[in-house]
């Protein structure tokens, strides 16, 4: 396979705003044509550091390299990156056209050149015939579009998202986060995205930060992030999970995980433990029996359900285990008439493998 | 009573006549008009070239310097127009702060000259020469400028606070530098507030008289002086009227103007118009 080049790579950034640090000693690299997501609870740095690559911010340490240049010191209006904002930033007193045209027009593009690539992005972004309007005359998805629009048509190699899909409602929210998908494979440029939202990170992205408190806490694929996070910060922000508390002992040169809540668990597998290590299993993959499962690398509990909240398509549960533990279990409502079964207070078994349990650093 | 005639020291004939419109639009009551317009629209160009820097200011610095600065800004208001004028007097005048200041700075340099012998070269004059700042038409627009600059501060301020700024942010990431963010996105938003400014600035200075009658000279009347005599020294209130409608009329025309002007902004900003 030939190796991506790097569109983006940040050494050691720092950026503090008085008392409280923003990013915090940040290196990441972005590799060609990925839809990178930095992940993260409110206010812990993650739009700074977009904000860091456009321009808008000035870093207090560290270098930003966009496609092998140095732009550390390069102003806003010459680095080679577009932004989407979060509150679309549209010039209200232009146009669609005028407003998509901005950026060309600066280019010194020609006049021809111009309107070809502005019908082109039109047509992309589904805005066809509303090219006279004014922002103020949009619903909120047109203005989306159009803020995608004008960052799109100057053809970056980069743009970047600051949250670009928070303001939709749910519906639209979908259905543009596929269009964005989309339109990053059509087009192969790198989108760089800040979210806060984890099923958006999770369906969109080819690769995701997590950040916390301005570090990166984790970078990886965005199914390997789910299924195979290695920190209990990650793997709690990005989807439920039941964390396992317990000490490690090797037995016979396998792992046997001795857990005061559910008691040795056998990994079956020989791996190196981290040091004041956790297990974690996602609520998914355990499932609901009526009676205790005895096959082999499974490991069954009983308890009495203590919560149940239905979504329709699935049933969050609550059991509570006799020494007082509570373990989430979600469940695909497959049949109607099974719902009846999952009343509160209800005993019976819950089970799950040992190869769906993830090691965890605290 | 601007349709009648004078007949007497106290009696009017409402005659329907508009001998006093004629009379208004005849020569040298209509230079004065003409040059109260002209002095308005210096004013107010002025008042505007000061307003929209300080405004700027004033919007992008921290909230608690922003206080300060508009309260500053708002603090002449609660003094007396009356006396804010005569305090541009003590300033002006030929005994005046300003020419007080230049006369010991003068004096200064004179002293320099003399201990290098030069003084009687007269390179800065033989004497002291006191700078008329009174009674001109420069002392009527400053003191016009000083007394409304306020009015065109606070809607270009008001407006400015309304811009998302990150919409000036997207302007900067697509390229445009300080003068085309200025001129084609902050300017074109921002009009409202200058049109605002410009009526609250031009509308009372084409009719104030306080300020042109202690500050100007017999150069410098405005229509307002004029009007003000007919009705008390001239006891010609027939005329007055006349005149006064002639000002009302030119201050309906301009409200029209801006009428139209909003009109034309208000597919821009729905339900944003003041």
């Amino acid at each position: 396979m030939i190796k991506k080049k790097t569109s983006i790579e940040l050494k050691k950034l720092n950026k503090r705003f008085g008392n409280i640090t923003a990013v915090n000693d940040v290196s990441l690299e972005i590799l060609e044509n990925d839809f990178f997501t930095i992940l993260g609870p409110s206010g812990c740095g993650k739009s700074t550091i977009l904000r860091l690559i456009a321009g808008l911010e000035a870093q207090d340490s560290g270098t930003i390299i966009i496609n092998d240049e140095d732009c550390s010191s390069v102003l806003a209006n010459e680095r080679p990156v577009n932004m989407v904002f979060q509150s679309y930033a549209l010039f209200p007193h232009l146009s669609v056209r005028d407003n998509i045209e901005f950026g060309l027009k600066l280019k010194k593009i020609s006049g021809d050149e111009i309107k070809i690539r502005v019908e082109e992005i039109l047509e992309l972004v589904k805005m066809v015939g509303y090219d006279l309007k004014l922002p103020s005359e949009l619903s909120g998805g047109q203005r989306q579009r159009v803020a995608l629009a004008r960052a799109i048509v100057n053809k970056p190699q980069i743009v970047l998202l600051d949250e670009p899909l928070s303001a939709l409602d749910a519906n639209l929210r979908m259905e543009m986060q596929q269009e964005l998908v989309n339109i990053q494979r059509n087009l192969k440029m790198t989108f760089m995205l800040v979210t806060h939202d984890q099923d958006e990170a999770l369906s969109i992205s080819s690769k995701i930060a997590i950040m916390e408190n301005g570090k990166i806490i984790e970078t990886n694929t965005a199914t390997n992030m789910y299924e195979y996070p290695s920190k209990k910060f990650s793997a709690e922000f990005l989807g439920r999970i039941n964390i396992i508390e317990g000490v490690s002992s090797v037995i016979d040169n396998q792992i046997v995980f001795n857990s005061d809540t559910f008691g040795k668990i056998n990994l079956e597998r020989n791996i190196k433990l981290p040091k004041d290590g956790v297990l974690g299993i996602r609520p998914e993959k355990i499932i609901i029996e009526t009676e205790i499962n005895k096959q082999k690398n499974r490991v069954s509990m009983n308890g009495i359900i203590t919560n149940w909240t239905y979504y329709g398509d699935m049933s969050y549960i609550t059991i509570e285990l006799v020494n007082e533990t509570k373990v989430y279990i979600n469940v695909q409502n497959i049949h109607r008439n099974s719902l009846q079964e999952l009343n509160i207070g209800k005993n019976l078994y819950a089970s799950f493998d040992v190869n769906d349990l993830i090691i965890l650093e605290k | 009573m601007s349709y009648g005639q004078k007949v007497d020291i106290i009696d009017i004939d409402y005659s329907w006549g508009l001998a006093n419109y004629v009379r208004a639009i005849d020569g040298v009551y209509l230079v004065t008009l003409f040059k109260s317009v002209v002095i308005s629209i210096i004013t107010t160009a002025l008042c505007l070239l000061i307003a929209i820097p300080v405004a700027f200011y004033i919007s992008f610095s921290s909230t608690k310097i922003k206080s300060i600065l508009l309260v500053s800004i708002l603090l002449p208001l609660w003094t007396n127009l009356l006396i804010r004028t005569y305090s541009l007097i003590a300033i002006l005048r030929t005994k005046g702060h300003v020419n007080n200041t230049l006369e010991s700075l003068w004096e200064s340099a004179n002293h320099v000259l003399n201990f290098f012998r030069l003084a009687s070269y007269n390179f800065i004059g033989e004497s002291f020469i006191p700078l008329s700042l009174m009674h001109n038409n420069f002392s009527v627009i400053l003191g016009l400028c000083y007394i409304y600059v306020p009015f065109v501060i606070i809607p270009i301020y008001l407006v400015l606070e309304k811009i998302d700024r990150n919409m000036l942010e997207a302007a900067y990431d697509l390229g445009a530098n300080h003068k085309i963010v200025f001129f084609k996105i902050i300017i074109p938003n921002i009009s409202v507030g200058i049109t605002s400014g410009i009526i609250l600035v031009f509308i009372p200075c084409l009719g104030s008289f306080i300020i042109p009658e202690l500050l100007g000279g017999a150069d410098s009347q405005m229509i307002g002086n004029i009007i003000e005599r007919q009705f008390k020294s001239a006891n010609d209130w027939p005329f007055g009227s006349a005149l006064s409608f002639i000002l009302i009329y030119i201050t309906i025309i301009i409200l029209g103007v801006r009428y139209v002007y909003s009109k034309l902004y208000s597919r821009l900003y729905p339900g944003n118009i003041s």
